[in-house]
């Protein structure tokens, strides 16, 4: 697994705190500011979530229970680039998985994670509805459709340089 | 009120009851896995699946409310092929090495297993083991036997603490600290609440039963066990004695028995600490020192301050525990005396606390400790050397740390530190004929408060037990809104008699009786039969203080039975 260190600035902290100042006391508060706190940091560190713990005056153990059952809350970072591959049936029967080994190679992550120059970070997703052009992946928003392996490198080479 | 009947039955229940509640008052047992009394109640397990007029489907009946006209049914074979389809879902992800498991024979799982005619792999048993956690001190985690019943979680944040929680989801889902770093990390303050919440083999404490072992074969080595004030009344429920039961006489017999080991009672350093303790808030109170002093023989506080309130330290009394003391004793005193060199002499204590062994790796405390043993591997032991417990004679324990006094005894409870300091002080402010029983301070209140007439001076004082009652008392000493001079406070609900150490008792029982006030009430009986009641009365005290210390607070008294803590993190 690749470490990617914590680099929050004093902007985000102070929004961090007046964020949880806003929430606190409220029944149910911890999703709220987590949600938020994803926001302003786009993920989730433990730096953050002890933050909110301490605010909150709620366990730590609490706080990465919710953020780790819901698979909207992501503890490691973005990349600048962010890589989701369909592993949905059609894709999947299409050989997805080996487009997915692919980029993971290319990249030295696997996927959940982040490079640690947070350039890149690769997720999968469950279909996107283009299942006539299966295997397919995302990057920024922009499908790529009928993949092999072959073709991963290329096309990182073109958003790395975008 | 409202009627209902329960498989016939008519019971009458406040209005709010649950159908558990209720069928408990018609004497209808309903099975139970997560429910645990005075700890969880979220109806998650679905082991007490019942039918219900007007509701859709089985209910849960320890969340499920009553209401007028209500008919319940709890033995239909709808409820009972639920409920063994439950159990087998259950058996489906829970690795089956019963013959070798701590809980084997005592596990409510498998209990339940057998009431259903469960079959064990009717779901397959094709999962990855996960890996086990055994590098604290105290207590090991194994989460390939854990049911996700959650009552470790529901007693860990009762305490405060919420060292561990439910993590990830689906088949990932475990239970934890977070960021799978072991527990020995964390701020768990190793009260074992945890354990004794277990339904099954999912906890246990780090067993130290294979070095004492090899200790009683070496024939180098001199054994010493000695008991805690607890211990006489919970371990006859290991070998299926009575809740409350004192079977100090064949514990020493069966100790005994283990080998060639002198047993001591552990009452004659709670004795001790008792003359070192109220000598010191003595001094502090006529000197000017920190006030209020709490009282320092519960590992699972004293961590927990640490943690927690680490401007409280000064705070802390600085005497050792009852176990530290009696084993830093044992490697000098008791050496000297017999000419026993030190690292010849094993000392084994035997404890009703998890928390306790963390504390014997404690640097600050010497290592003079060579192993506590909880009272469940002690019940161990003494099953496997073979022993008819419930059948042998009673036995005394060897002097020079033989019968100790009556205060000594109820340290094992809630209250009982105070009262055996209020003895103490009473009788040395006051002289003989001041009073030796202070009843505002016992029962199993979670806060109590009471002020003394001590002397001349009033000495107000407060009493907490459970970490959740220990912070109600420190944040109303540090907002000003009380003023006490003396506070004891115990980590475990009601005291060491309901330590982490001690039997596993079944939902079933904890769910019906008042195990605390039970097991504390044989320590009270047993202290009303003593000839001695105060410490400052104890044999054994006086001699220690005559040929060895000189003084309560002397020099050598604070070179041996002092202390001091540190600040840990809270993350």
């Amino acid at each position: 697994m690749t470490q990617n260190l914590f680099d929050g600035t004093a902007e985000q902290m102070n929004e961090l705190l007046s964020c949880i100042e806003k929430h606190k006391g409220e029944k149910g508060a911890l999703i709220p500011v987590l949600h938020e706190a994803q926001g302003i940091y786009g993920y989730l560190p433990v730096e953050v979530q002890t933050v909110i713990a301490e605010g909150l005056n709620i366990p730590l153990s609490e706080v990465y229970g919710v953020a780790t059952f819901y698979s909207q809350f992501t503890l490691l970072p973005k990349g600048k680039h962010q890589i989701s591959v369909c592993l949905g049936t059609a894709c999947y029967v299409k050989g997805s998985d080996k487009v997915l080994e692919a980029i993971e190679r290319e990249l030295h992550i696997s996927c959940g994670e982040c490079t640690p120059d947070r350039m890149f970070s690769i997720d999968s997703c469950r279909c996107v509805g283009a299942c006539g052009l299966a295997p397919v992946m995302i990057i920024d928003g922009e499908v790529y459709g009928r993949l092999t392996p072959a073709d991963i490198k290329g096309i990182l080479d073109k958003h790395l340089h975008d | 009120m409202i009627n209902l009947k329960i498989n016939g039955i008519a019971v009458s229940v406040p209005e709010g009851s649950t159908i558990l509640d209720a069928a408990k008052l018609a004497g209808i047992r309903i099975p139970t896995l997560c429910y645990l009394k005075d700890v969880q109640c979220v109806g998650s397990c679905r082991m007490c699946l019942v039918e219900a007029t007007g509701a859709r489907g089985l209910v849960a009946a320890c969340v499920y409310p009553v209401s007028e006209g209500m008919e319940v049914r709890t033995n239909t074979p709808k409820v009972r092929k639920s409920r063994k389809t439950t159990v087998e879902l259950i058996l489906s992800t829970h690795k089956k090495k019963c013959l070798s498991c701590v809980r084997s024979m005592n596990c409510e799982l498998q209990k339940l297993a057998l009431e259903y005619n469960a079959e064990e792999d009717r779901f397959g048993t094709d999962h990855d083991l996960k890996p086990i956690d055994d590098l604290s001190a105290s207590v090991v985690r194994d989460n390939s036997k854990c049911v996700m019943c959650t009552r470790c979680v529901a007693a860990c944040d009762k305490q405060t603490i919420g060292a561990i929680g439910p993590k990830n989801r689906g088949y990932a889902k475990v239970i934890g600290s977070p960021y799978d770093v072991p527990l020995a990390v964390t701020s768990c303050v190793n009260c074992g609440q945890c354990v004794v919440a277990c339904p099954v083999g999912a906890l246990y404490e780090k067993s130290s039963v294979a070095d004492v072992w090899g200790a009683i074969v070496d024939p180098t080595k001199h054994v010493v066990f000695y008991t805690a004030p607890s211990v006489r009344a919970t371990l006859g429920e290991a070998f299926g004695l009575p809740v409350g039961t004192n079977v100090e006489g064949k514990m020493v017999t069966a100790i005994k028995q283990l080998g060639d080991i002198k047993c001591f009672d552990m009452d004659n350093t709670a004795d001790l600490t008792i003359m070192e303790e109220a000598t010191e808030l003595l001094t502090r109170i006529q000197k000017g020192g920190k006030l209020p002093m709490f009282t320092s023989c519960c590992p699972g506080w004293i961590k927990f301050a640490e943690h927690y309130y680490p401007e409280l330290l000064p705070n802390l009394s600085t005497c050792k525990s009852p176990q530290e003391m009696f084993s830093a004793l044992l490697k000098t005193y008791y050496c000297e005396k017999n000419g026993i060199k030190p690292e010849d002499l094993y000392v084994v204590s035997v404890i009703p606390c998890t928390a306790k062994k963390f504390e014997v790796t404690r640097d600050e405390l010497g290592h003079y400790t060579d192993a506590a043993l909880t009272t469940r591997e002690l019940a161990k032991m003494i099953k496997e050397a073979g022993i008819d417990f419930a059948n042998i004679p009673d036995s005394e324990y060897d002097l020079p740390f033989g019968e100790a006094s009556g205060a000594g005894a109820i340290f094992g409870a809630t209250g009982g530190v105070m009262e055996a300091a209020l003895r103490t002080a009473a009788y040395k402010l006051g002289g003989s004929g001041a009073p030796i029983e202070f009843k505002e301070v016992r029962g199993t209140k979670g806060v109590k408060e009471a002020e003394y007439k001590v002397g001349k001076a009033t000495v107000k004082v407060a009493v907490a037990s459970g970490l959740d009652n220990a912070r109600k008392v420190i944040e109303a000493v540090k907002s000003g809104e009380k003023d006490y001079t003396f506070i004891e406070i115990m980590a475990c609900p009601g005291g060491c008699i309901n330590g982490g150490g001690q039997p596993y008792v079944h939902d079933e029982i904890r769910n019906n009786v008042d195990l605390k006030a039970l097991r504390a009430q044989a320590l009270y009986n047993y202290d009303k039969e003593r000839k001695v009641r105060c410490s400052h009365d104890t044999p054994a005290v006086e001699i220690l203080y005559k040929e060895f210390f000189g003084e309560p607070n002397s020099h050598k008294s604070h070179e041996l039975l002092h202390t001091s803590y540190v600040k840990r993190p809270k993350y």
